[in-house]
């Protein structure tokens, strides 16, 4: 039997009968074969002693199983860490930070509660999937768009509450969280927002509440578990019309990305886009990397000029009436026509609702609000999974252009060849450039892309970016280069910790906050 | 130890593969459709943007289907091994998503066109 750390195998067992008599003894998994389920497919440590395998898995179906749990974890001090779909791979899986940990699988509490067509908003159980909301609205025809991230297995709860991005004008998902009720570490059962108001009717549309806002505490935390929470939807466009924007030189990338700023901090872009090249961005290719060896980018922009390759190009999503989508891209190429020799591409363009047909046509669903798996399809073969390291940068070409230069840099010291970038706009005011890792289950290999993902950590924090979401084995050391002030930031998050979980039981090491008692180990 | 996973897969393609099952029970089958709509579809099905099935086309090349609904090759016990240990980029799948009972029903429906 594997036991959390410092707990005894009589407690343990204890523990685990009152979870059995909390959830039923078919929702509490302990043999190897049904915790190896548990394990993260995707770890960046597999098979290695720090792969943090956990020790129980206990799956209720309620609030008030939950709060049974969180009392017997207080009274037995048992570490719980909490998902919701499971489907957080890439940063984790349904896998603990801290080996032996219990998991709290809220996947069976997958309940739609409530969708409002008019004020457009719904109310979710962790356990419901993107897809599962999306077929909920789809089978009732209900009028709603959801915003769905790559890929649709996950949880809007969970990936809300991690901050994720998805594609539509409600891309920023954490910023559409409207009310929260969680379980606090005590087992009592807290409503955040208008929530706190008995009989409250603007749960889900009014999101401060009176006094200090707390809900932003139960995002990328361990001071609560979410078992119901608001999110705001959209209001299905009448249509959806992309247009390419295309440069041909190197410096192109300021005024490309200064126009977009704009036009995005004006409202008149309102999805995710992504910036795009051949030679800095996406998979490495060979002839063209070896056209950077000579240092000048006097090659490049000739190859790009020979082949009419764009140098950059920016797809601009616009989602609205017909005739507003199709003058926002009119104004768009007014604005990037003050770039010399910039290029401009129609489409694809969607009215909505989409037919049948048409839809089985379109391989990349994501960006109409339609969850789909699509992203893997982007996948190099044979892989096995993936991991990114991905700091915001300023909204800025000339940031851009220094962070693709550092980050070929730290690959090159380091013997990987160019590192493999994508960049998305996918929050306000700033960029996410993300550095695709392949992982595998070869532990020479993961060992080395743990060195590369280490010193762009140093690198990038020198350089003032920082990651804003990541793996479960890297999120010391994030938290480690938010250290402004001697850390204050971190004292201040295990001061509110120790108050609010004295045993420390929620979530130890999320986003490298500890409880007290394995504060100086962990350290 | 890639390729001894994937000679291991292999292998036991060609064991459970050559395996007579019984005749299906229509109501699991009916069930397990219902999972593989759910959880499957998505990579595995039919149509645009489903990853696995674009997969399996490159590598089968047209030897046999690449949506796993049009398989008549698949086995309860294969089917089994890939939804609770995974493979390539398909992470596990765990029993609070398929329980042990919508896996059978799963693998009724996927053998359900089995020559028996």
């Amino acid at each position: 039997m594997r036991i959390p750390p410092g707990v005894s195998s009589k407690d343990f067992s204890s523990a685990l009968q009152e979870f059995e008599a909390a959830v039923g003894k078919p929702w509490v998994f302990t043999s190897d074969e049904d915790l190896d389920l548990y394990r993260d497919s995707y770890s960046p440590v597999w098979n290695e002693d720090e792969e943090p395998i956990p020790s129980a898995a206990v799956a209720p179906d309620g609030v008030e199983q939950v709060q049974a749990i969180v009392r017997t974890a207080n009274k037995y001090k048992i570490p719980l860490w909490t998902i919701s779909t499971g489907k957080n791979l890439g940063y984790g899986g349904s896998a603990p930070r801290l080996r032996g940990s219990v998991v709290l699988d809220l996947k069976r509490m997958n309940r739609v509660l409530e969708i409002n067509e008019k004020n457009h908003y719904a109310l979710l159980e962790p356990g419901v999937s993107y897809f599962d909301l999306y077929q909920y609205i789809h089978e009732r025809q209900l009028n709603v768009w959801i915003d769905p991230p790559d890929p649709g297995w996950g949880s809007p709860v969970g990936n809300s509450l991690e901050r994720g991005g998805g594609y539509t004008p409600m891309h920023d998902h954490f910023d559409a969280v409207c009310g929260l009720e969680v379980v606090l570490p005590s087992g009592e059962v807290m409503r955040t927002g208008m929530g706190a108001l008995p009989g409250a009717k603007t749960w889900q549309q009014y999101k401060y509440g009176f006094g200090p806002h707390v809900t932003p505490i139960f995002s990328q935390s361990s001071l609560g578990i979410v078992t119901k929470m608001g999110i705001w939807l959209l209001p299905p466009p009448e249509a959806y019309l992309s247009g390419t924007v295309m440069v041909w030189k190197h410096h192109d990338l300021i005024p490309l990305v200064e126009i977009f700023a704009e036009l995005q901090d004006s409202g008149i872009i309102r999805g995710t886009t992504s910036f795009a090249s051949p030679f800095w961005l996406g998979p490495p290719n060979p002839e063209l990397d070896s056209l950077r060896a000579s240092g000048s980018v006097k090659p490049l922009e000739d190859y790009a000029e020979r082949k009419k390759i764009p140098y950059w190009s920016l797809p601009l999503p616009f989602y609205g009436p017909a005739k507003v989508v199709a003058a926002q891209w009119e104004y768009a190429k007014e604005k990037f026509s003050s770039i010399p020799g910039v290029t401009f591409q129609d489409g694809p363009s969607h009215r909505f609702p989409l037919g049948a047909e048409e839809l089985a046509k379109i391989p990349d669903t994501v960006p109409l609000g339609i969850p789909s798996l699509h992203i893997f399809s982007l996948l190099p073969p044979g892989s096995q999974g993936h991991i990114g390291f991905s700091p915001i940068l300023p909204m800025s070409g000339e940031a851009l252009l220094e962070a693709m230069t550092v980050f070929d840099r730290v690959h090159s010291e380091l013997g990987a060849g160019r590192a493999a970038l994508v960049v998305l706009t996918s929050f306000p005011r700033a960029l996410v450039i993300i550095d695709l890792f392949p992982v595998e289950r070869n532990v020479e290999r993961n060992r080395k892309t743990r060195e590369i993902y280490r010193r762009l950590i140093k690198e990038a924090a020198a350089h003032g970016w920082g990651e804003y979401r990541t793996h479960t084995t890297f999120m010391g050391d994030i938290s480690n280069t938010y250290s402004f002030n001697n850390h204050v930031l971190r004292r201040f998050h295990e001061t509110i910790k120790d108050a609010v979980d004295p045993n420390g039981i929620l979530s130890p090491g999320k986003c490298g906050i500890w409880p007290k008692h394995l504060r100086e180990e962990k350290a | 130890m890639k390729n001894a996973r994937v000679a291991l897969i292999v292998v036991l393609s060609m064991i459970f593969a050559a395996q007579a099952f019984a005749a299906p029970d229509e109501s699991a089958v009916e069930k397990g459709q219902k999972v593989y709509q759910k959880w499957c579809f998505p990579c595995h099905g039919t149509g645009s943007g489903k990853p696995a099935t674009d997969l399996l086309a490159a590598r089968d090349k047209g030897s046999r289907p690449a949506a796993l609904e049009e398989r008549t090759d698949l086995s309860a016990p294969l089917i089994k091994m890939f939804v609770r240990h995974g493979v390539m980029f398909m992470p596990t799948f765990r029993k609070t998503e398929i329980s042990d009972a919508d896996l059978d029903a799963l693998s009724a429906y996927l053998t359900r066109n089995n020559k028996r």
